[in-house]
């Protein structure tokens, strides 16, 4: 348990930022193991800067530490110049807390949040001193866990992660400590590890990857089946039923470097039934849990408090949906007792006046930027991924905030979507277009910039059957969205690199077969591949073909109704047939309300587990049309389109 | 106006921490003492407070200073005083941050170009003291030392001699990461020339594996005798050295 501190210390002076590496949060604990107890590593692969502010992270950490059972404490990847000194000077990845090995850890946990990170993962793994592979592992080594948002299909990283959580982490925590605490009473030298993994596999929600079977026919998977008779078929995801029950983080990480989102950061609800189909946390996070608005309140007062931060953001999936959220806000902004100004920042806005409404009343002062994500640039196309503005809201929203004094607007979209004509692509610098028009009745400086973003299709979501645009085809569709803007003044294009987009197509739909090209792309060098200084298509595309996979098969082609996709025996409780119908609709354009105010789909996120939504509001927010049903087909439109035939799936360029 | 000047160290992991995230450690610390701070007048106010001389980010001290301006209607009475306020702040602050005293003081020169010379414990880890304290010898008797500087794209020579008031060689000091190291005491002239202890490092030591520099004291000349800006009652050395 020898801190690492005196050799760190020594190499800090040589690298970037070397603030990453020192915790010192305010929050932080320093726990000292005890026998019996379970000590718990929780590494997000990536920079610290991008890591720290992580929130399940943190509710995580301090449940574990609250169990009298466990210890927990946090790590995170250490940026290339370290990597390197630590190394060549022989000092393994440490916690940032009390600064020892990650190897001398129960647990090495990470939170996996994009699919870009995976080389981190095996990287911190390898720098932990852990065999990157489990079957390479044994009794003396940390068992490696996963959780997060990307291990719904965490079939590519079956032969690094010894055990994957699915869903909330809350409660699901206090069972694997308990599981494990057994198993280290029971086997003190730690000699057998399948014992303890097959236990683990028994915990709802846990998903141990060894112990299941993978059959191919040809390039198809087969099955995926359990190898002995006491392990689950289907592993169902956690849901914790109402997050009123979890009032955490109690106390946030105060970091003493700057991150992201470096502010106070209070959940108000988990889950979204907007129902946009591309948006897999949207799909796998259902139902809408709403936590009490007194306790938003009390968290909000508490927090600032305690951190000293003048910023708190209210965190959720959309939050201008809160039941009362404007209540709540000016309440807020309203409440700056101590003589000092408080802000609020709510990401995810909702396009539409409303919002702006909200928005004006925090911003006060910060008039400087608003963002917007109405994701498609014509009507049509935001029916077949069911993002329901209207053009009036989105128009609407955008005249409201010009004239209430902003002058910048961010607006984000997807290129690439199901059935995209070069008409939908193009509507996307039309509606930019016309922002800056209406914005310029108001103030000659408004301006807007544009984000594009290659659509990556996600497991357990209805557009989980759809190829994926190639490279060529998003790149195409980025020059005419190039040409089309070239001489409109105020609008400022930017646009994610459609190679990166590939990489994370093929990752997030992948199978087993993946395992050897991630861990050969790491070996080659590939670390940081978000960052776009690091990343390197060629290392992907060489890795794949040594191993003789096809970027097209995984990537580019349709899926059909019949085909066993890699995540099909785990559960997020999304029916297939519901997720196939959605789909078939999209294709029609034929929308689906938001079953927080309407009668429910039988989705089964609900009623497979027993749960509801608790929503404090009957009625949908005034001043917006999304989720109301307002103008949008709901029975299948008169041209009808058989089903399982051929659809324009958009992608001209394949 | 009241002015509060608060001496503070930065000792251990802390040190890591760079100008720009001082500052921010201090607006929040300072919020949350729920001082009357004044702030700046736009769009985002920010307190009103004045940072003396940078330290290099890595290296600690033992006397570091800030002023902080309260609001035009603070009352005087409802503040404070030194002692109390100094452990009313020091909980706020990270660990390896204690705020030692605070004063009220006139508004006059700013701290930092009122600082005329720094002292400083240098460990020069990889280094023997025979040798440290030869080359410091040399160092100390020679009447010029030149030394070539860029500054906007231009190099000139300058000679650093008059920016090195005092340098000494204390004995060998240890540490887990090397074998053998030296104690360094030093007093550095803040004015032009002016001698960073990295440039004196690099003079004297390039070979050194590691450095630990830790600033002492900051001194203020006036009327031939020097004083700091908030001397403390006493002077236990580097007794408020936390182990890292
Ligand atoms: S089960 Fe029904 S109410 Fe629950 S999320 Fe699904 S459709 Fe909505």
């Amino acid at each position: 348990m020898d801190s690492l501190w005196p050799h760190l210390e020594k190499l800090l002076p040589r690298v970037q930022k070397p603030a990453r590496y020192i915790g010192c949060e305010d929050g932080a604990v320093h726990p000292v193991p005890e026998p019996g107890q379970v000590s718990w590593l929780l590494v997000y692969p990536d920079t610290y800067e991008i890591g720290l502010p992580n929130q399940g992270l943190q509710i995580l950490y301090e449940i574990l530490n609250e169990n009298p059972q466990a210890v927990a404490e946090r790590s995170y990847a250490p940026w290339t110049d370290l990597d390197a000194l630590m190394r060549s000077e022989g000092i393994p990845l440490f916690s940032v807390d009390t600064h020892r090995s990650a190897g001398s850890f129960d647990v090495v946990a990470f939170n996996l949040s994009a699919e870009l990170t995976y080389t981190n993962l095996l990287n911190c793994i390898d720098l932990a001193g852990i065999p990157v592979r489990t079957e390479h592992r044994d009794g003396s080594h940390p068992l490696v866990l996963a959780g997060g948002h990307c291990t719904y299909n965490p079939e590519p990283l079956a032969d690094f992660l010894d055990a994957v959580v699915l869903g909330d982490g809350e409660e699901v925590v206090t069972e694997i400590t308990a599981v494990i605490a057994d198993w280290r009473q029971s086997d003190p030298t730690g000699g057998s590890r399948h014992e303890v993994l097959r236990a683990l596999a028994k915990v709802p929600g846990v998903y141990v990857p060894s112990m299941y079977h993978v059959a191919y026919d040809g390039p198809h998977l087969r099955s995926v089946t359990p190898r002995f008779a006491d392990i689950p078929e289907r592993v169902e995801k956690r849901t914790i039923a109402d997050l009123a029950d979890w009032p955490y983080p109690r106390r946030q990480l105060v970091p003493v470097t700057e991150v992201v989102h470096d502010r106070l950061n209070v959940e108000v609800f988990r889950g979204c039934t907007r129902g946009c189909r591309f948006c897999q946390a949207g799909m796998i996070t259902r139902p809408v849990r709403e936590r009490p608005a007194d306790q938003v309140r009390q968290m909000i007062a508490d927090g600032l408090r305690r951190t000293g931060y003048d910023e708190v953001a209210l965190t959720s999936l959309s939050s201008a949906d809160y039941s009362g959220i404007g209540e709540v806000v000016s309440d807020t902004v309203r409440s700056s007792s101590a003589g000092r100004p408080v802000s609020v920042a709510l990401p995810s806005l909702r396009v539409d006046a409303f919002t702006v409404g909200v928005a004006a009343e925090i911003g006060r002062a910060r008039r400087t930027g608003l963002t917007f994500a109405p994701e498609a640039g014509t009507w049509r196309m935001r029916q077949v991924i069911n993002k329901l503005i209207s053009d009036d809201d989105l128009y609407g929203a955008v005249e409201s905030a010009y004239s209430q004094g902003w002058r910048r607007m961010k607006l984000y979209f997807l290129t690439g979507l199901p059935t995209e004509t070069d008409e939908d692509t193009l509507g996307i610098a039309e509606l930019a277009r016309q922002c800056v028009a209406l914005g310029r009745k108001h103030t000659k400086s408004a301006s807007v910039t544009v984000s594009v973003g290659g659509f990556v299709p996600k497991p357990f979501t209805p557009f989980q059957w759809f190829g994926q645009n190639t490279v060529a085809e998003l790149s195409r569709k980025i020059g005419l969205l190039k040409d089309d803007l070239r001489r409109s003044s105020g609008v400022q294009l930017k646009w994610h690199d459609p190679k990166a987009t590939l990489v994370e197509g093929i990752v997030s739909r992948g199978d087993r077969r993946l395992g050897v090209v991630i861990e050969d792309v790491w070996r080659h060098g590939g670390l940081f591949q978000e960052w776009s200084e690091h990343f390197e298509l060629g290392r992907w595309m060489d890795a794949m073909e040594r191993h003789g996979l096809s970027p097209d098969w995984y990537v580019h082609r349709h899926r059909t109704e019949d085909e066993v996709l890699p995540w099909d025996h785990l559960s997020a409780g999304l029916h297939k047939d519901f997720l196939w119908q959605d789909w078939r609709d999209s294709l029609e354009s034929v929308g689906l309300e938001d079953c927080r105010w309407t009668p429910c789909y039988d989705c089964g996120a609900c009623t497979g587990y027993g749960i509801e939504h608790i929503v404090a509001s009957a009625v949908p927010p005034a001043g917006g049309s999304q989720g109301t049903g307002q103008g949008i087909v709901t029975a299948p439109s008169p041209v009808a389109v058989p089903a399982a035939v051929p659809v324009v799936l958009g992608g001209s360029g394949r | 106006m009241i002015r509060l000047r608060f001496r503070y160290t930065k000792l251990g992991k802390i040190r890591f921490i760079g100008h720009r995230d001082l500052a921010r450690v201090w607006e929040r610390a300072l919020r949350r003492s729920e001082l009357p701070v004044a702030s700046t007048e736009g769009f985002s106010p920010r307190p009103k407070v004045h940072f003396g001389l940078a330290l290099s980010t890595g290296f600690e001290s033992l006397g570091e200073y800030l002023d902080v301006d309260l609001t035009e209607d603070a009352d005087e009475a409802s503040i404070a005083s030194g002692p109390d306020l100094a452990a009313q702040v020091t909980p706020l602050l990270p660990e390896g941050m204690d705020v030692q005293m605070v004063q009220h003081i006139d508004r006059g020169q700013s701290l930092q170009a009122a600082v005329a010379v720094c002292s400083w414990r240098i460990e020069v880890g990889g280094v023997s003291p025979t040798v440290l304290a030869d080359r410091v010898g040399t160092l100390m008797s020679a009447e010029v030392v030149e030394m070539v500087r860029t500054r906007k794209e231009r190099t000139t020579e300058q000679d650093i001699r008059p920016s090195l008031q005092l340098l000494e060689v204390d004995g060998p000091v240890e540490r887990v990461t090397w074998d053998e190291g030296s104690l360094l005491f030093a007093e550095l002239r803040t004015a032009p020339p002016g001698l960073k202890v990295a440039e004196l490092l690099e003079l004297i030591a390039p070979e050194a594996v590691e450095s630990r520099v830790c600033r002492t004291h900051q001194w203020i000349e006036g009327d031939g005798a020097r004083q700091e800006p908030l001397s403390l009652a006493t002077h236990p050395p580097y007794a408020g050295m936390r182990a890292s």
